[in-house]
């Protein structure tokens, strides 16, 4: 429940969490002032036969008191969250830095959607730590000493009834909650089991009544929740009992108390006053143990949350270690004569035991469109990201003009490339923004001029908004051609050296298909241009076809060539041709 | 008021429960008044140095109440969370009960992950109802009755000030504080749903940003928002600081009230000096009773947008009729489109029209096109997910809506593009498709459709789990698993939607051969948009614009020299 890093955390706002502490200690003093004030006027009026003008002056004092100990409460409240919040915000923070710096390799696939869920909602789960638990735990010990204090001088057993039982509640807390922990633990994995075996019949409910299965599902929904109940409810049968203890030792204390000094108010060994004193300050002694017991469960989410927040924040960053060279003329990296050089690399991901490319040997040269072929899996979108610069080579190294390129700065190098995915990321924003995207100043003319030269212009007039369309969630949804056209607009715009264009698998609207092409074509004028390619039209155009299968490249050569060699690559355009089915 | 009610209704069944629960809950914070209330009244009867024989009872009181509250406790707690989970249960039902008949055609917008969660999600929120928002102003109303009558004993105005307290901290200030805050939180949840997107966009567009330098930018976009949230939430934390505070001193303010009521009572003879710390410390005791309400409205206002989108989904939507009682014969089973036309929605373009076409029992059909064109939408209607808005769609003499439904969806097995997988063992999703089947059965179909040896190699073999919580299979293996529960449902019609696409193209070839051969004498409806490989169909229907627009073998439409010729050279290489 003590998390070193998130303590850590906690010191930047180290202020306002001792502000909570100061400020709940004087409520309690406040709390001691009003039950002493309390016990003297029901005791004047009581056995003193007082009237009201004489207890006035005190009744006076209670509501200042009540007043104060209510800013006292708000100040409070304010402190701990405040100190919450900025917490929350500042590793939100940090872990959108890190997962920029880890690159889009580590969110890949499914896993992005549950590390949008920590930035998003993990973060708000610290919350309650910080303004609920951390501080509790400071108050739990402090004020029940402080109610000791002012219990001891008046009556010792009173005073020891108190000592006895407050640190049972703490320990029947743990003890309890050890023996409650893992079930309650089973439990929570159970509840979200619970959900999602919900999820998945509703997600599967196509495939159910294909099967003619769907009726069924009334039944087994009704049984999996019984089930959940009965098992949830014997979990809650122990988990509740840590909460008895706790009631139990705070009110039979309280009554324990009360009798004692009833008692001792018979014998007249103790004023009335001093007892009625003693009797409020049992409920002062209880309640912060008891709030420290409600709000254990928000300690233990926090630090649940807190540990897939420090996973991500501990990734080690990937290794661009070297230092980017200042010497190499940014602006001009890929000037008019250039060589790209892969000198034996290999690479293997993580958590991988086949490489995923293995001793690639090729030079990349100016002006030159290169089509990457072979089937998936093969490495060809490994050998993009290399060169890309997302990932890393396990071994081997790529050479831009002779300079390492890891020597150059990534962002540096980036700009010099413009790369078209297969499904290119559309941002949600109006199709001018996204097209704007790299520039952000241009201006509508030259928005324009590169939509009409991606062929995006016509289709962009078709919507009554023009470019003003939003896309994304909740907006216009484009089809993948015309995502395409979007993203080589842009490109336009950007005009870099180098282009990168991953070929759509498939596709067969015949008008589209055209206008990428064409796009495609404009945009290569003078670039160098690699192609990650299906289609036997476009690897013809190519220069030089590297084939590649399972991570080394196999054969290279133009279409002639390859074909003449009756290798792999001629096998499947057998294949395409439907020749050898 | 509707979802209040229907949220009501789901709790009658469980009435005496609830009656008991709610009961149980009245006499906890009865039994925290008694404790503080008796206690009191002992230390002022001691104070006159009686007998102790005379505070017995007294004494026993104050042990009875000391005992009593965390029992009551403990009893509330488990039987209202019991009722909690009978009623998510009944929720999960209900609502299961009324959309099945509606799926999946409407519920085809229905399909995103992230709603189906939302909908689960908004289920889950239910469990809060009973908890925070039904049985809370039920136990304040029968605490303040119940304290209210024991007050009128000893003067009424202790009543009345009593009432006032229980009024202004259980129902204006909650109101008072959802009026300050109601912007701020309707503000939060856009705010945060603009922080999903920004970081979505950031997350899943981060190949783009970094090739265009724009990381910094968007960072800075995302932090704005984040901050814009932190201020609001900054309000709202305010806000419920103030709530809190603010009943705490209501609290205090009206036991102060009861205190000078009490002495001017005294000073005038009409209250006994002994009763007045007892009122006073029980009045502040009782509103233990309102603190739960200070969350209500946040809870309620939850509940019932949860609700409503439950309800929704649930209204307005018409089933099928579902009154054919015809069942199909085993000999014919000839398909036939007659000028069928078809559309989602009233205002969408219609995605059929005028079809026509016939499907012969025993042959291979193949319904190629571009994406978007409609050839799903053929599936739907011939399952019956859709009806056609005009023409009709025979099968042998009679129309499909003559036919008993699940009499004619039995004649059908089909392979999707994305097999679903339930979260179950592999035998489990075997058995989906014939839960009578035997184990051999289902080791014939998985040995046809090559998947046996694989499932072997597995630790658990066939009870390893499979879907997201288990194993991951590749798309050949789902592809493989699924077409081993066709052969096990053995229906006379197999309809394959883009049934191989995803797989490369080498293996596409080998399996789609395979399959055919393994459904031999079936009739096959291949829906595709991958023009390799139809050259064994007996049919292909070249689909555009909702209509045929080719048709005949694959050498007949390349001799035709039409749009089929044009798209087969242009067919793709390699996947």
């Amino acid at each position: 429940m003590f998390d070193k890093r998130l303590i850590n955390e906690g010191r930047q706002v180290k202020g306002y969490l001792i502000l909570t502490v100061g400020l709940s200690v004087g409520i309690s003093l406040l709390a001691v002032a009003q039950a002493w004030y309390f016990s003297q006027i029901v005791a004047n009026v009581f056995l003193g036969k007082a009237p009201f003008k004489a207890v006035e002056h005190a009744l006076g004092l209670i509501l200042a008191i009540v007043i104060t100990k209510a800013v006292f409460q708000w100040s409070s409240e304010v402190c701990a969250h405040e100190a919450a919040l900025r917490v929350k915000s500042g590793l939100r923070q940090q872990l959108l830095q890190k997962i920029f710096a880890l690159g889009p390799f580590y969110v890949r696939g499914e896993k992005s959607g549950e590390v949008i869920s920590t930035i998003v909602g993990g973060t708000d789960a610290l919350e309650d730590y910080f303004a609920k638990y951390l501080p509790q735990l400071l108050i739990a010990v402090g004020i029940p000493l402080i109610i000791l204090v002012f219990v001891f001088p008046l009556d010792w057993k009173s005073g020891s009834i108190l000592l006895l039982t407050g640190p049972l509640i703490p320990i029947f807390m743990v003890l309890i909650g050890k023996l409650a922990e893992k079930k309650s633990l089973q439990q929570w994995q159970r509840l979200s089991w619970m959900s999602g075996h919900f999820l998945d019949i509703l997600r599967g409910i196509t495939t159910l009544k294909l099967f003619g299965r769907a009726k069924d599902q009334i039944r087994v929904i009704a049984r999996v929740s019984e089930s959940f109940r009965e098992s949830t409810l014997s979990v809650l049968r122990i988990a509740f009992l840590s909460a008895l203890v706790l009631e139990f030792l705070a009110t039979m204390s309280t009554a324990l108390v009360a009798v004692a000094i009833g008692l001792r108010l018979v014998y007249g060994t103790l004023s009335f006053s001093s007892g009625l004193f003693l009797l409020l300050l049992a409920p002062e002694f209880y309640t912060p143990l008891r709030t420290l017991g409600l709000n254990f469960h928000a300690g233990l989410s926090g630090v649940n949350a807190a540990a897939r927040i420090f996973e991500i924040l501990n990734v080690p960053q990937p290794n661009l270690i070297i230092e980017p060279n200042s010497n190499i003329r940014h602006s001009r990296i890929l000037a008019d004569d250039y060589q790209i050089k892969f000198d034996h690399i290999s690479l293997t991901y993580e958590q991988e035991d086949t490489p995923a490319l293995q001793d690639i040997n090729v030079s990349l040269n100016c002006q030159e469109t290169i089509a990457l072929v072979g089937p998936s899996g093969a490495g060809k979108t490994s050998l993009v990201q290399l060169l890309m610069g997302f990932i890393q080579p396990s071994e081997g190294q790529i050479f831009v003009n002779g300079e390492v390129l890891q020597a150059i700065s990534p962002n540096i190098w980036r700009e010099q490339i413009g790369y078209v995915p297969q499904n290119p990321y559309l941002f949600a924003g109006s199709i001018l923004e996204n097209i704007t995207l790299g520039k952000p100043e241009a201006t509508t003319s030259e928005v324009i001029k590169a939509a009409e030269a991606a062929n995006a212009h016509e289709f962009i007039m078709t919507f009554p908004q023009g470019y003003h369309t939003i896309l994304g969630e909740g907006g216009y949804r484009l089809s993948g051609g015309q995502a395409q056209r979007i993203a080589m607009a842009r490109i336009f715009l950007k005009n870099p050296p180098l282009l990168i264009f991953d070929e759509p698998t498939s596709s067969l609207d015949l008008e589209s298909e055209k206008a990428v092409q064409e796009a495609l074509w404009n945009l290569a004028q003078g670039k160098t241009t690699i192609i990650i390619a299906h289609r036997l039209n476009t690897i013809r155009q190519a220069n030089r076809i590297l084939v590649l299968d399972q991570s080394r490249i196999v054969e290279a050569g133009n279409h002639d060539d390859l074909m003449i060699k009756r290798g792999l690559y001629y096998q499947l355009v057998q294949k395409a041709r439907g020749l050898s089915l | 008021m509707k979802r209040i009610i229907w949220l009501i209704r789901l709790l009658i069944p469980y009435w005496p429960r609830i009656l008991l629960a709610l009961f149980l809950s009245v006499f906890t914070v009865t039994s925290h008044i008694g404790l503080m209330a008796a206690s009191a009244y002992l230390l002022a009867r001691a104070a006159l140095h009686p007998p102790i024989l005379d505070l017995m009872v007294t004494i026993v009181g104050v042990r009875f109440f000391g005992l009593s509250r965390a029992v009551f406790r403990y009893l509330e707690r488990y039987l209202s969370h019991d009722v909690t989970f009978r009623v998510l249960s009944r929720i999960r039902v209900t609502f299961y009960e009324q959309i099945e008949p509606l799926a999946p055609a409407r519920l085809s917008h229905f399909r995103s992950a992230d709603l189906l969660s939302r909908i689960v999600g908004d289920v889950e929120t239910q469990q809060n109802f009973y908890l925070r928002v039904f049985a809370p102003p039920l136990v304040a109303f029968l605490v303040l009755l119940g304290y209210g009558v024991f007050l009128t004993r000893f003067d009424v105005r202790f009543s009345y000030i009593l009432a006032a307290g229980f009024l202004m901290a259980g129902l204006l200030l909650p109101w008072l504080i959802k009026i300050l805050g109601q912007g701020i939180a309707t503000r939060v949840i856009s705010l945060k749903a603009e922080l999903n997107t920004q970081v979505a966009d950031g997350l899943l567009g981060m190949t783009e940003l970094l090739s265009y330098n724009q990381v910094r930018k968007h960072l800075h976009k995302i932090e704005q928002t984040s901050d814009r949230i932190i201020k609001h939430e900054r309000k709202l934390m305010k806000l419920s600081a103030l709530s809190s505070s603010l009943i705490g001193l209501i609290a205090n303010l009206g036991m102060l009230s009861v205190l000078v009521l009490g002495i001017l009572l005294v000073e005038a003879g009409r209250l006994k000096g002994v009763d007045l710390g007892m009122l006073a410390l029980g009045t502040l005791s009782s509103f233990e009773a309102i603190f739960p309400l200070a969350l209500l409205p946040h809870y309620c206002e939850q509940n019932l947008a949860a609700a409503d989108r439950l309800l929704e989904l649930m209204e307005n939507k018409q089933g099928l009729n579902d009154n054919g009682n015809l069942l199909p014969q085993g000999d014919n089973l000839d398909l036939r489109f007659q000028d069928v036309s078809f559309r989602y929605d009233q205002d969408e373009p219609w995605v059929l029209k005028d079809l026509a076409f016939a499907i012969p029992k025993g042959s291979k059909t193949a319904i190629v096109g571009p994406s978007g064109v409609g050839k799903t939408s053929i599936i739907n209607l011939v399952l019956r997910f859709w009806e056609p808005d005009k023409g009709k769609i025979f099968l042998a003499e009679h129309s499909l809506p003559e036919y008993d439904l699940e009499g004619l969806r039995d004649l059908f097995a089909v392979v999707s593009q994305q097999t679903y997988l339930f979260n179950a063992t592999i035998k489990e999703n075997f058995l989906l498709a014939k839960p009578s089947a035997t184990d051999q059965e289902l080791i014939e179909a998985a040995q046809q459709a090559q998947l046996h040896e694989f499932i072997l190699s597995l630790p658990q073999g066939y009870d390893s789990y499979v879907g997201e919580v288990g194993l991951k299979l590749s798309g050949g293996q789902r592809q493989r698993l699924a077409i081993a529960r066709v052969l096990l449902k053995n229906a006379p019609i197999i309809i394959l939607d883009e049934a191989f696409a995803g797989l490369d193209s080498i293996t596409e070839g080998e399996v789609q051969r395979e399959v055919f051969h393994l459904l031999e004498g079936r009739t096959i409806i291949l829906i595709t948009h991958n023009l390799l490989g139809l050259e064994n169909m007996d049919e292909i229907l070249l689909l555009g614009n909702g209509r045929v627009i080719e048709q005949g073998t694959h050498t007949e439409l390349l001799q035709f020299g039409g749009v089929y010729n044009e798209l087969w050279k242009r067919a793709r290489f390699v996947s």
